[in-house]
Parts: structure tokens; C-alpha cells; sequence
């Protein structure tokens, strides 16, 4: 494939979005939301895993027989991703529980599986590395956009901090509790579907 | 587990912790399948015979063989769980695969791509995190999963809340093809809306206490 390096890294990030365009990794990227810290370091292992196990599959895919290649992605996947829940569990105990099943629920990702079946099936190791970067970089910044909104409207803080002063609240200003609820998380992502195919006409469906 | 307990785990896993609306799992195939009920339908009751038989399984694999001191004394294989939980889901995937061509070609064309998708369908592999997550709480509270009668009865909730959602969801797009949406929320964020107000009408089930 012609396909420059550069295209596979940045095209995920915009216009091939994984979450809003090709509509993958759904799930987890509504899940773990309500907060930025758990995003933050759900789209940063997501990219490590995407970006690894890519690099993995690459390199096998000459050996791997099609018939079972579903099942040696699943291993693949599998054993990173219990290698990453490890190092969290050991370094970010906090965070770890935060995302308690959504850390081992990576390997049924549908970015992983997609982007393993539909790129480093076909193309050389660096390029696959590429493009699981930018897959997981993409994931990673619905993740925040959302994880942004939900945080500052739903608590009032950003990180963990306070960010809307006290005196705000003394004048009648509350926060919206059903932002932490799973539902706003799925009208947040439409919101940005939305403005995503506002301006970018050759997105939108008939 | 008293037939009472069981009851609530039934309905709670239906209701209060259905997959799609409140935990968000299985939402790639439940996003693409639901353009029409019966076909929406067919995946829903695939997913809910995959779940049937895999979480029993998987109960099994977890206290038997995983759990701390369940084959060799001081020797705790917990942290396997994920790749043999895995490998189980895409054995039998292949199995229901296999029986759906044989038995109902007309669904097996119609769900396409999606029937050995199952095996990543979030749905199951959630459930049986969640049920491995369970096994370890005590035996009072509600959601304990204790025997593998229990993790059947759970896998059968969690299938119907799921094949419930699925078919809503269907219904309402069938519905929506005749409305008249902003060209831009067209197809997928209209969808997501929709899927937003229907976890939204669930919520209200979520005192539920039997």
C-alpha cells in the first residue's frame, strides 16, 4: 500500500476518527468518563495496546493461518492487556479499581480487533505501529472531550481540583448530578458527532 | 441461594444492571445490527445462548482453577483470567457459528460479519468479568454469584436485558426513518441520542429493590 506514514498517524486523529467515525470502542469510551483521570489513563493504555499488539500481529501475519487468526489476535490482545492491568494494578492501584472490568473489556475493544483485522493484517510493522498510535490517540481524545464536560458540569472540577469558585455556587449555581449518569455520556458523543459532520459534509449519512 | 435471591438477581440483571444502559457493553454490534427487528432479534438471542453457556464455564474455570489456592496451595492464577476467559468465549462462538449455518441459513446471512464478532462483543466478556468481580463479594449482598445456578440465572438476565435493549432500539429506528432529522446527527447521532433517553427511562428502575 502507497499509503504515507504521515496519513496513517495524523487521518485517525481527525477525520478517521475510530469513536465517531468508524464506530469503534464505544463501550469503554462511555464508561469510564465521568472522570478525567480515568479517561486519561484508559486512552493511554488503550494506545499502548492498540500500538503493540498492531506491531505484534504485523509482524505474524505471513504465519498466521486465516482461519484462526481470530482467536491468535484474541491471545495477542489478551496477553497485553493483562500485562497493562498488572503494571496498573501495581502503580495506580486508585485508578485501577476506578476502572475495575473496563481495563480487562480492552480486548473485546472493537478498535483493537478493527484495527488489527483492517491494517496489520495488511502492512509492515512501523506503519502498523503508526497507525496504533494514532488509533489509540484518537480514542484517547473523545475520551477527554467527554470526560471534560462530564467532570466540569457534573462536579465542578477538572482533575480531581475544584475549578468552579465557591462564590458561583453561593449565587444558585448547582451542579448537574445527571451528567455523571451514564446517559449524558452517550448525548455527549452524539453533541460531537454532531458538530464533527456540521462542518465536515462528506461524514453525514442519507 | 433461596429461589427468592434468585428471583432478584433475575430481574436486577434485566433491569438495574442491564449491559447496554448501564454499563455501555456490546455497544459496537448494538449500534450496527438495529436497523430492523429481526435481525436484531437473531443477535440478541445468539447473544444471550453465548452468554448461557459461557458464563457457567467460566464460573467453573474461576473457582476451580483460578482462584487463590484452587489447584496448588499458595499459588493464586488470577491474573490468567483474562486470556482463558477469552479462549472459551471464541471456542464457543465458533461452536454457535457453526450450529446457526447449519440450522438457519437465512440468519446466518443476515447477521453477516457480526455473528464471530460476538466473540469481542463487549456484552460477554463484561459479564464474565462481572461475575468474577461477584464471586468475591459476601454471600448477604444481593448481587452474589455463588453457585453455578446463579451464574446461569445471571447469564439469562443479562441476555434478555440485552436482546431487550437491542430489539427497543430497532423498533425505534424503524420508526425514525419516516422522522425528519438535522442532516447532520443523520444515522449515527440521532442514534445515540435515542440510546441516551432510553438509559435515561431506565435509571428509574434503578431503586428497584425486591
Amino acid at each position: 500500500m502507497a499509503l504515507k506514514d504521515k496519513d496513517v498517524f495524523v487521518g485517525p486523529l481527525t477525520l478517521n476518527n475510530p469513536v465517531t467515525v468508524q464506530v469503534l470502542g464505544i463501550c469503554s469510551a462511555l464508561a469510564v468518563t465521568a472522570q478525567l483521570v480515568p479517561a486519561l489513563v484508559m486512552g493511554l493504555s488503550v494506545t499502548i495496546i492498540t500500538a503493540l499488539s498492531n506491531v505484534v500481529i504485523s509482524l505474524l501475519r505471513k504465519g498466521i493461518p486465516n482461519r484462526i487468526r481470530i482467536i491468535v489476535q484474541l491471545v495477542v490482545v489478551a496477553s497485553m492487556v493483562t500485562i497493562v492491568s498488572e503494571v496498573l494494578k501495581a502503580f495506580a492501584y486508585d485508578v485501577a479499581m476506578t476502572l475495575s472490568v473496563y481495563i480487562g473489556l480492552i480486548i473485546t475493544n472493537c478498535i483493537l480487533m478493527g484495527r488489527l483485522e483492517a491494517f496489520a493484517m495488511q502492512n509492515s510493522p512501523w506503519q502498523s505501529f503508526l497507525d496504533g498510535v494514532g488509533n489509540g490517540l484518537g480514542y484517547a481524545k473523545i475520551l477527554v472531550i467527554v470526560a471534560f464536560f462530564r467532570e466540569l458540569l457534573g462536579s465542578g472540577k477538572l482533575l480531581g481540583f475544584q475549578v468552579i469558585p465557591d462564590c458561583v455556587y453561593e449565587w444558585g449555581y448547582a451542579n448537574n448530578g445527571l451528567m455523571l449518569m451514564p446517559p449524558m455520556a452517550l448525548i455527549i458523543v452524539a453533541c460531537i458527532i454532531w458538530y464533527e459532520r456540521a462542518h465536515n459534509k462528506d461524514l453525514q449519512e442519507k | 441461594m433461596e429461589n427468592a435471591n434468585l428471583i432478584s438477581l433475575f430481574v436486577r440483571s434485566i433491569f438495574v444492571d442491564n449491559m447496554i444502559f448501564a454499563f455501555f457493553l456490546g455497544m459496537c454490534s448494538y449500534l450496527a445490527v438495529s436497523k430492523d427487528v429481526k435481525t436484531a432479534l437473531g443477535l440478541g438471542a445468539a447473544v444471550t445462548f453465548v452468554l448461557l453457556v459461557t458464563l457457567p464455564v467460566n464460573f467453573l474455570l474461576q473457582t476451580k482453577v483460578l482462584a487463590a489456592n484452587a489447584i496448588v496451595e499458595g499459588v493464586d492464577l488470577s491474573f490468567l483470567s483474562f486470556i482463558l476467559f477469552i479462549a472459551v468465549i471464541a471456542g464457543i462462538v465458533q461452536l454457535v457459528e457453526m450450529i446457526v449455518e447449519r440450522f438457519s441459513p437465512s440468519l446466518y446471512a443476515s447477521l453477516g460479519i457480526f455473528l464471530p464478532l460476538i466473540a469481542v462483543n463487549c456484552a460477554i466478556m463484561g459479564a464474565s468479568l462481572f461475575m468474577q468481580q461477584r464471586i468475591g463479594l459476601e454471600p448477604t449482598d444481593p448481587k452474589f454469584i455463588g453457585t453455578v445456578g446463579d451464574a446461569v440465572v445471571y447469564a439469562l438476565g443479562s441476555g434478555i436485558g440485552w436482546l431487550l435493549a437491542i430489539v427497543a432500539l430497532a423498533a425505534v429506528r424503524e420508526k425514525m426513518a419516516y422522522s425528519n432529522v438535522p442532516p447532520a446527527l443523520r444515522g449515527l447521532g440521532i442514534t445515540f441520542i435515542v440510546v441516551g433517553l432510553m438509559a435515561m427511562s431506565f435509571m428509574c428502575f434503578s431503586g428497584l429493590n425486591i
